[in-house]
C-alpha cells in the first residue's frame, strides 16, 4: 500500500518538470503570437528595425540576434585559449595531483560567482581599461560584453573537457609512448583526437550558458538597437533588449520581446541538446 | 674469438614504487640476440615491472626508481633519453589497443607520425606492407587499409599493434602477456607468429601461460617476489628445474 502510495508520489514529482517546461514554451507562444502575426515570422527574424514611434512601430530581432551571436562566438573564441590549457592541466599533465584538485575547486568556484559581479567587474575595471587603451570612446560594447562572458564560460568548457581528457585510456597513451612519442605528440596525436568529441560537446554546452546570459551583457553591451558594425560598437544581444525594456514595453512591443524571448529559449534549447547528444555519444565510444 | 656483447643485459636492476618496497630486486641476466625470452612468475612477482623498465615506462610516473644498470648493446639505457630508447625498444601490451581515430594503415605508421617523421608515400606503402606482412595481416586487411583499426577482432588487433611496433625497426620487442585477453586460436597465431618474428628481432615476453613459455622460448627465467629465482634453457628448467620453488610453480603447487 505505501509502496504503491510512494510510487504515486514520485510519479507527481516527476511530470512536474515536462508540466513546468510546456507551461513555459506555451507562455512564451501564446504571448509572442501578436508579434509573429502582425510582422510575418519570417519578417520578424529578419527585420532591423526597432523602433516605437506610436502609429508606425517596427519591432525586429535581427539587430539582437546578432548582437547574441557576435558576443556568443566571440566570447567562446577568448575562452578556448585559456580553457583548454586548464583542462589538459587537471586532465593529463597533473591528473590526480594535489595541485590539479586545487586547481579545478577554484575554477568550479569561478562558475559560482554571481553574474552581477562579473558585470560589475567588467563595468568598473575592464570599461576604463578599454577606453584608455583607445579600443573604443564609450568602453562598452561587444568587445566588452564577450571578454567578461569568455571568463564566466571558461570553467565550464575546462571542468567538463577534462573529464574527457581524463577519461582517454592509459594504454592508448602507453602505447604512443612506447613509440617514442614526447608528451606534446601523445596530447597531440592521441589525446586531443581521442578526447576530440567530448571536448568539442563541451564547447557546445559552454555555447549554451553564453547565449542566455543576461546580466552581465545587459551592462556591458551599450545598449543601442542597431546591427553592431564592428566588434568594438554597441549592441544588444536578445537577453538585454528584454531585460531593458521589458518594464516600459505593453502591447506589440511587449509581445516582440517575449518572440525574442521565445526565439532564444528555442536557440539554447537546440545547443543543449546538441552538446548534450554529443556527450552521451562521446562517453559510450 | 672476441666477446659478444649481448643485446640486452640486466645488471643487478633494482625497481621500486615506494622507499619500502622493492618491486624488483637486483635482477641480473643476459638475453640472447635473435631468440624468444620468457618471464614466468605468480602475480605480483614483478615480471612486468621489469619488462617496463626496459621501455623506460616507469619515467612517466614520477614515483617510480630504477636503479643498476640496463645495458642495450652494452649502453645503459637508464642514462639514455626514454624517447630515444623508446624508438630502439618496442612494446606490445596486454590489452590490443590501436589508435581508434586513426585507420590501420596510419596505426601501422603511428610510430613515425607521433615521431614527427616524414616519410614519402613509396615509402609509407612499403612500410605498411612489410610490417601487416610480417605479422600474417596484409591478407586480411589489405582491401580496408583506411578502416578504423578498431573494427578488427581482438586477435587482429593485437597483430596490427605488433606491427605498429615492427614499423619502427626495434632492436627488442618486449610483449606483456600479448595473448591473455585473447582466444586459444588467436593465440596459436600470434605464437607462430613469434617463432617467425625472433629471426629479425629479439623477443622478450612476459606470460603467465606455462604452455606459452614451453612451446615459444629457447630460454626462461623464473621471477617470484621480485627476485630472478632461475635463469635458463626452457626446456631444461621445464624438465629439471634447479631451484625448488620454480618446481613448486611449474608443477602447479604454486601459483
Amino acid at each position: 500500500m505505501s509502496d504503491k502510495l510512494y510510487k504515486i508520489l514520485l510519479f507527481a514529482a516527476a511530470l512536474i518538470m515536462p508540466i513546468v517546461c510546456g507551461g513555459v514554451l506555451y507562455a512564451l507562444v501564446t504571448d509572442a503570437y501578436d508579434a509573429f502575426e502582425h510582422f510575418g515570422f519570417f519578417k520578424f527574424l529578419t527585420s532591423s528595425e526597432w523602433s516605437y514611434t506610436e502609429g508606425a512601430e517596427q519591432y525586429g530581432a535581427l539587430p539582437f540576434i546578432t548582437g547574441t551571436l557576435m558576443t556568443t562566438m566571440l566570447a567562446l573564441l577568448f575562452c578556448i585559449p585559456f580553457s583548454l590549457p586548464v583542462a589538459l592541466f587537471v586532465g593529463e599533465y597533473f591528473k590526480g595531483t594535489r595541485v590539479a584538485s586545487v586547481l579545478s575547486t577554484v575554477t568550479d568556484l569561478l562558475a559560482g560567482i554571481p553574474s552581477i559581479i562579473y558585470g560589475l567587474w567588467g563595468f568598473y575595471t575592464l570599461r576604463p581599461l578599454i577606453m584608455a587603451l583607445d579600443i573604443s570612446p564609450q568602453g562598452s560594447g561587444i568587445l566588452t560584453a564577450s571578454l567578461v562572458l569568455a571568463i564566466m564560460i571558461v570553467p565550464y568548457a575546462a571542468s567538463l573537457s577534462a573529464e574527457f581528457i581524463k577519461m582517454v585510456p592509459n594504454d592508448l597513451k602507453e602505447g604512443a609512448y612506447s613509440l617514442g612519442a614526447t608528451r606534446a605528440e601523445v596530447i597531440r596525436r592521441v589525446v586531443f583526437p581521442v578526447a576530440g568529441s567530448g571536448i568539442f560537446s563541451s564547447y557546445v554546452l559552454a555555447i549554451g550558458r553564453a547565449l542566455g546570459e543576461t546580466m552581465t551583457v545587459t551592462m556591458l553591451i551599450g545598449n543601442t538597437n542597431n546591427i553592431p558594425d564592428s566588434i568594438t560598437s554597441t549592441g544588444n544581444s536578445m537577453a538585454s533588449i528584454i531585460a531593458n525594456q521589458f518594464g516600459e514595453a505593453d502591447d506589440l512591443r511587449l509581445s516582440s520581446l517575449i518572440a525574442i524571448g521565445l526565439i532564444l529559449f528555442l536557440i539554447t534549447a537546440f545547443i543543449n541538446m546538441i552538446g548534450k547528444i554529443m556527450i552521451k555519444r562521446a562517453r559510450i565510444a | 674469438m672476441e666477446p659478444v656483447t649481448p643485446i640486452l643485459e640486466f645488471n643487478k636492476t633494482c625497481v621500486s614504487y615506494t622507499k619500502q618496497t622493492m618491486a624488483v630486486k637486483y635482477v641480473s641476466a643476459a638475453i640472447d640476440r635473435n631468440s624468444i625470452t620468457a618471464i614466468m612468475g605468480p602475480s605480483g612477482c614483478g615480471k612486468s615491472t621489469l619488462l617496463r623498465a626496459v621501455n623506460l615506462m616507469h619515467s612517466l610516473y614520477p614515483n617510480i626508481r630504477v636503479d643498476g644498470e640496463i645495458l642495450l648493446n652494452g649502453e645503459n639505457i637508464l642514462s639514455m633519453e626514454p624517447i630515444d630508447v623508446r624508438r630502439r625498444v618496442g612494446m606490445v601490451f596486454q590489452r590490443p589497443a590501436p589508435f581508434p581515430t586513426m585507420s590501420i594503415y596510419d596505426n601501422v605508421l603511428s610510430g613515425y607520425a607521433l615521431n614527427g617523421i616524414r616519410l614519402s608515400k613509396t615509402e609509407k606503402d612499403e612500410t605498411v606492407e612489410r610490417c601487416l606482412k610480417s605479422v600474417a595481416l596484409w591478407d586480411e586487411v589489405k582491401d580496408v587499409l583506411n578502416k578504423k583499426g578498431t573494427f578488427l577482432s581482438g586477435g587482429q588487433q593485437q597483430r596490427l599493434c605488433i606491427a605498429r611496433a615492427l614499423a619502427m625497426k626495434p632492436d627488442i620487442l618486449l610483449m606483456d602477456e600479448p595473448t591473455s585477453a585473447l582466444d586459444p586460436i588467436a593465440t596459436a597465431h600470434i605464437e607462430e607468429l613469434m617463432q617467425e618474428l625472433q629471426k629479425e628481432v629479439t623477443i622478450l615476453i612476459v606470460t603467465h601461460n606455462m604452455g606459452q613459455a614451453m612451446r615459444i622460448s629457447s630460454k626462461s627465467m623464473f621471477m617470484y617476489l621480485g627476485e630472478l629465482v632461475e635463469y635458463g634453457d626452457t626446456a631444461m628448467m621445464f624438465s629439471n628445474p634447479s631451484d625448488e620453488r620454480t618446481r613448486a610453480y611449474l608443477t602447479g603447487k604454486m601459483g
